[in-house]
């Protein structure tokens, strides 16, 4: 029964979907008002009823029931109750429905969070979303059903795949949806915009701080599943270029443009159109994720059941939101007026550059997920792209970013002498490149390691950087007291936020680098009792026992690490066997630190308690992860900015002279 | 007008992406083509996993429908679809012979003891030449050669039911029907 009012309450949702992206949207064209309050009200009642249907079958995990096919296929009754839970969104149907709650909650938070947006502003935004609704709902309802019954009722289910029973996988995904969900805000506010004609300063403003916090959790996604591959499959590595990874990393980039060139056209009127169109490429890049992870067009170690109805469904689906879009975006930007005009050398161009390299290094990226594909359409044969191609992108495209990113926070908008910008940025040029050299120089490992030496230098120069932007801004005694007096003030959010996030991605390339360079990896074979010298430490290992856990069995090993006589660590690296799926696990056995990971991962038995090892050093690998949460918590900072949630007038005032600058620049010309 | 037409531009090209997405709907990725479809199997000489002091051939495929399955103890996609091929060895429907691919010989016996063993024999290939020859991208692979021995289907990735349902078993009929 319960299946039922789930499936019910879903159908309710579809339906209430369809009214909010008519009537809202004609009501805002027609000048309806009645039609325009309607926004709000049927926002809440699609949100209530996805919500509803999500609740039954997270009911249905929980309860074991399997008469449900998809709890049958992915629930058990020895699983335990975290991962019943996270079961939900294990597989495809379960994950597609946490997606439109997630878009309803979205949808939601706009309705009651955003204020001082005109209420046909507001009912456009919701009526666009609404649509994207219609197109999820409908997708659940008719091609993945989730509560669809299966007869006669299997005893027991077949059980949570393995891999994704991990406490970070199971808040990945949600995470992860958060991101690409929230894209839709942004690009909803700017079918709005478009359609309304207005792209102005306060459209950035309205849409900045939504498509921030979506890019928080996109980040923060990110990370985890970066995380958990680490420690989950077995072999040391934090990032596949795996085409669902890459179908995440793609949004990522353009949502990262998108919000710096929020920021130039929030500030200074300028790069409306190109902002309008990142605003569509993110959430366009979000659903290119969906298409390409559940259509089966490519092949990934995250796939999921592939079938050609459903990748059409989501091919229409694709067509009409991405293609309608930029049609009118077609014919309603060159309407759109050209903001303030700047010279070679400021911020803005600056800002350009790095947008335009993020999209340039999204394309390939793109172009490199779809390689495989293209090849195989053309007749061409068969390839894969594997880290090479993604590797020289990163080291040809990295540098040139982060010297912009150095400068951009440091140039003035509209126009900076670039005599007066060498003099500022002299100390931090010559402070760099030492740190590179002396990072390249063969003291350490007796070769000289340019990679090291340019990590350095990037990092040492946007570290340099960002204190001079301190010193710069807290220079005079009074700026500093305010701060401390007022932390909270206007603009700090975003400013600290803009330092965090940036030192964020100075950590996280020493830590790329260095785990790179610096890696050092052994496959052995060991008998018990059997030591290892790596890296200066000794690995003892003292045989593999025998674990039972709640629905799995373990072969878990022992090891003693010991560095100069005194022990260090005890690691226990697991081989599990689910007893469901029969799948092999492997659970490595880390030791984590600040400045170095030991990690061991146990292969196979060998016979007579001999087994093959692996073990890795990996220096530095955790300034990855801290980076990435480096770079969310900047977001956040800047997105909990206390001038979001002042009154507009205070600020639309003051961003009135730059527009009528820029149009009376437009009249002289 | 070309002030209009740079705007149509991202729309240009989503269009070219979405045709390449409709084609892609109709390929399946994992379909690699074997070059050595419809040509005789590479000849080998192997010694026999159960025993080093027998050999096996090429010669010992032939003269009736075969199939050969390339597997491995390391390989955990041949563990999934191991169960299926006991199943399908107990039909008698065709000559099942195993290729043991990269692998020790003391671990692939134990693991044919325990998981059963559907192979009327397996060649041990220590060191993948033959594997080689034969074209292996990786385990599982599996081959159906005539009864000329003429390699007529590859399938990579584990054998389902479904795969041998809607692919191999009307292959066979088909080879059986043209004799």
């Amino acid at each position: 029964m319960i299946p039922e009012l789930g499936h019910f309450a879903l159908i309710l949702a579809l339906c209430l979907s369809l009214v909010l992206a008519i009537f809202p949207m004609a009501g805002s064209l027609t000048n309806t008002p009645r039609w325009v309050a309607m926004a709000k009200p049927v926002a809440w009642g699609q949100f209530t009823f996805t919500a509803i249907a999500f609740a039954c079958l997270v009911n249905a995990f929980l309860s074991n029931d399997f008469s449900v096919a998809y709890v049958a296929q992915n629930g058990n009754s020895l699983l335990p109750t975290m991962y019943k839970i996270s079961a939900v969104w294990g597989a495809h149907e379960g994950s597609l429905l946490l997606w439109a709650l997630i878009l309803g909650g979205w949808t939601v938070a706009v309705a009651s969070l955003t204020r001082n947006l005109p209420a046909e502003v507001l009912a456009r935004v919701l009526s666009v979303m609404g649509m994207v609704a219609i197109g999820f709902l409908s997708f659940l309802l008719f091609t993945s059903n989730p509560f669809a019954r299966v007869f006669p009722v299997p005893a027991e289910g077949g059980d949570l795949n393995p891999l994704l029973q991990d406490p970070g996988l199971a808040i990945h995904p949600p995470m992860l949806y958060m991101g690409y969900v929230g894209m839709s805000v942004a690009f909803s506010f700017a079918i709005a915009a478009l359609i309304g004609g207005k792209l102005d300063a306060t459209w950035a403003r309205w849409s900045r701080p939504w498509t921030t916090v979506a890019w928080v959790f996109l980040t923060v996604g990110i990370t985890l599943g970066s995380w958990w591959a680490y420690n989950e499959l077995g072999w040391g590595g934090w990032w596949f270029w795996d085409p669902v990874e890459n179908a995440s990393f793609m949004p990522w980039l353009a949502a990262t443009a998108l919000i710096h060139s929020l920021a130039v056209t929030e500030k200074r009127g300028a790069f409306k159109r190109w902002t309008v169109l990142l605003s569509l490429l993110a959430f366009s890049l979000s659903l290119l994720g969906t298409f390409l992870v559940r259509s089966g067009v490519l092949t990934s170690v995250h796939s999921f059941a592939a079938d050609p109805a459903r990748g059409l469904f989501i091919l229409v689906f694709l067509c009409l939101v991405i293609g309608g879009s930029l049609t009118l975006y077609a014919w309603r930007a060159p309407d759109v007026t050209s903001g303030g005009r700047f010279s070679m050398l400021s911020r803005e161009t600056l800002l350009l550059g790095n947008n335009l390299l993020l999209v340039v290094i999204s394309a390939f990226v793109l172009l490199g997920t779809l390689a495989p594909l293209i090849y195989d359409a053309m007749g061409w044969g068969k390839i894969s792209v594997g880290f090479p191609w993604f590797t020289t992108m990163f080291v040809i495209f990295t540098p040139i970013m982060v010297v912009l990113m150095g400068l951009g926070p440091l140039t003035r908008w509209k126009h900076h002498a670039p005599a007066e910008l060498l003099r500022t940025f002299r100390v931090a040029l010559i402070v760099s490149l030492a740190a590179g050299l002396l990072a390249a120089l063969p003291l350490l490992h007796g070769d000289w390691s340019p990679a090291v030496g340019l990590a350095v230098l990037l990092s040492v120069w946007l570290v340099s950087s960002l204190v001079l932007s301190l010193r710069q801004r807290y220079r005079n005694p009074a700026t500093l007291k305010a701060l401390l007096q007022n932390p909270a003030a206007r603009g700090n959010g975003s400013y600290f936020g803009m330092i965090i996030a940036h030192l964020g991605v100075a950590v996280f390339i020493i830590g790329v680098t260095f785990v790179t360079q610096f890696n050092i990896d052994k496959d052995v074979r060991m008998s018990p009792g059997q030591s290892i010298e790596m890296a200066g430490y000794t690995f003892r290992f003292d045989g593999v026992e025998s674990a039972q856990g709640p629905n799995y069995r373990a072969d878990r090993g022992r090891f003693v690490v010991s560095r100069d006589g005194k022990e260090v660590t005890r690691l226990a690296p697991e081989k599990r066997t689910y007893l469901v799926q029969r799948k092999p696990m492997t659970e490595a056995g880390i030791d984590a630190s600040l400045l170095r990971d030991l990690y061991v991962s146990l292969g196979e038995g060998l016979g007579d308690g001999d087994w093959s090892l692996r073990l890795y050093y990996k220096p530095f690998v955790r300034w990855i992860w801290l980076g990435g949460l480096l770079i969310a918590i900047g977001g956040l900072c800047a997105a909990l900015d206390r001038r979001y949630r002042l009154p507009v007038p205070a600020r639309a005032g003051r961003s009135v002279p730059a527009t009528g600058k820029t149009l009376a620049e437009e009249a002289h010309r | 007008m070309a002030r209009y037409l740079r705007y149509l531009i991202p729309l240009l090209l989503f269009t070219l992406l979405v045709g390449l997405l409709y084609r892609g709907l109709s390929l399946d990725p994992k379909l690699v083509p074997s070059p050595l479809i419809g040509k005789p199997m590479p000849g080998f000489t192997l010694t026999r996993l159960d025993d080093p002091d027998k050999t096996i051939s090429d010669a010992d495929l032939k003269g009736k429908i075969s199939l050969l399955n390339v597997w491995a103890t390391w390989c955990t996609s041949c563990r999934a679809e191991h169960e299926t091929l006991v199943e399908f060895a107990r039909t008698g429907k065709v000559a099942i012979y195993g290729l043991n691919y990269k692998d020790d010989r003391a671990d692939a016996q134990r693991w044919l003891m325990q998981l059963g063993n559907p192979y009327i024999a397996n060649a041990f290939d220590p060191d993948g030449r033959t594997g080689i020859d034969w074209g292996v991208y990786g385990a599982p692979e599996t081959f159906i050669m005539d009864k000329h021995g003429i390699i007529r289907h590859k399938h990579i990735g584990p054998l389902t039911g479904q795969v041998i349902a809607s692919e191999i078993l009307p292959l066979i009929a088909k080879l059986e029907a043209s004799e």
